[in-house]
C-alpha cells in the first residue's frame, strides 16, 4: 500500500465539504438526500482507510452498519417526500415551510 | 506507482462528479452524477483491498438506493429547474459554513500528519468476506440482529407514510 493515509482522508474531507454544499444550496429536497447520502461516502471511506491502516476489521463493520443505516434513511425519507408532494405538490423546500419561524 | 495514478485517477472523478451532482440542474442528471461517484467510491475502496465492502457499495448504493432515487424522481416526474437561484444573504452564509467546515476537516488532517501509520501492513485477507464475517457473527452479533429490527421498522414506517392519507 503505497498511498498515503492522508491522500484518503484528504478526498474524504473534500467529498464531505461537496456534501455539507449540496444540502445548504440546493432546495430540491431528492437532491438534498441524495447530498446527505454523499457525506455518508466520505464518512465510510475515512472508516475504511482507517480500518485498513490499522490492521483492525471493526471500521469495515461499521461501514456495513453504515450502509444498512442509509439504506433505511433512503426509504424513510423518500417516503416522506411523496407524502410531501402529494400534499404540496412540490419539492421545493422554499415552499415547505410549516416549521419555519 | 500503478496504485497512485488509480488512486488519483478514481478520486479526481469522484470528485469532479460530486460536483456535476451539486450543480446539474435536472434531478436525473444529479442522480445519475452521483451514481458515477458510488462507483469511484467502489473502486478506491478496492484500492484499500477492502473487497467485501466494495461489492456491498456497488450493489446496495449504486444499485438499490440510487434506484429508489431515480424511481422517485421519475415518478413525482420532476422537470429542470428553470433558473439559476438568485444569491442571497442566506446562500452566502452557506458557503462561507461550507468553507469552514472544509478547512476544519483539512486542519485535522494537516495537524494529524504524525500520528497517522507511515508504512500500513494490511494482511492478505484484511477486507475479505470470511475476515469480515468472523467478527460480524461474534463481536458484533446483537448489533447484526439490531439492524434487522432497524430496517424491519423502516419498511414498516415507509408503509405507514406512502399509505396514509394526510388531510
Amino acid at each position: 500500500m503505497e498511498i498515503a493515509l492522508s491522500w484518503y482522508l484528504g478526498l474524504s474531507a473534500v467529498l464531505f465539504a461537496i456534501g455539507v454544499a449540496g444540502v445548504l444550496f440546493r432546495s430540491n429536497l431528492i437532491i438534498i438526500l441524495m447530498s446527505v447520502e454523499l457525506m455518508l461516502n466520505a464518512v465510510n471511506i475515512t472508516l475504511v482507510a482507517l480500518s485498513q491502516y490499522m490492521g483492525e476489521v471493526s471500521g469495515q463493520i461499521l461501514v456495513f452498519f453504515v450502509m444498512s443505516v442509509a439504506a433505511a434513511e433512503a426509504a424513510i425519507g423518500l417516503a416522506i417526500v411523496i407524502a410531501i408532494f402529494r400534499n404540496k405538490l412540490t419539492v421545493d423546500v422554499n415552499n415547505i415551510n410549516l416549521f419555519k419561524w | 506507482m500503478l496504485a497512485e495514478s488509480l488512486f488519483i485517477l478514481l478520486g479526481t472523478v469522484s470528485v469532479v462528479a460530486a460536483l456535476g451532482m451539486l450543480i446539474a440542474r435536472n434531478p436525473v442528471t444529479s442522480a445519475l452524477w452521483l451514481i458515477l461517484t458510488l462507483f469511484c467510491v467502489a473502486g478506491l475502496y478496492l484500492t484499500l483491498s477492502a473487497e467485501f465492502i466494495a461489492v456491498v457499495q456497488v450493489l446496495v448504493y449504486a444499485g438499490a438506493i440510487m434506484v429508489l432515487f431515480l424511481f422517485v424522481i421519475m415518478l413525482l416526474n420532476l422537470g429542470a429547474l428553470p433558473q439559476l437561484e438568485k444569491m442571497d444573504w442566506k446562500k452566502a452564509l452557506g458557503f462561507v459554513l461550507c468553507v469552514i467546515v472544509l478547512s476544519q476537516l483539512v486542519f485535522i488532517v494537516a495537524t494529524s500528519l504524525q500520528l497517522m501509520p507511515a508504512t500500513a501492513t494490511v494482511a492478505e485477507d484484511a477486507g475479505a468476506a470470511t475476515t469480515i464475517a468472523k467478527t460480524l457473527f461474534t463481536r458484533h452479533m446483537l448489533d447484526f440482529e439490531m439492524i434487522g429490527v432497524l430496517l424491519l421498522v423502516a419498511t414498516v414506517g415507509a408503509l405507514m407514510l406512502a399509505k396514509r392519507k394526510f388531510a
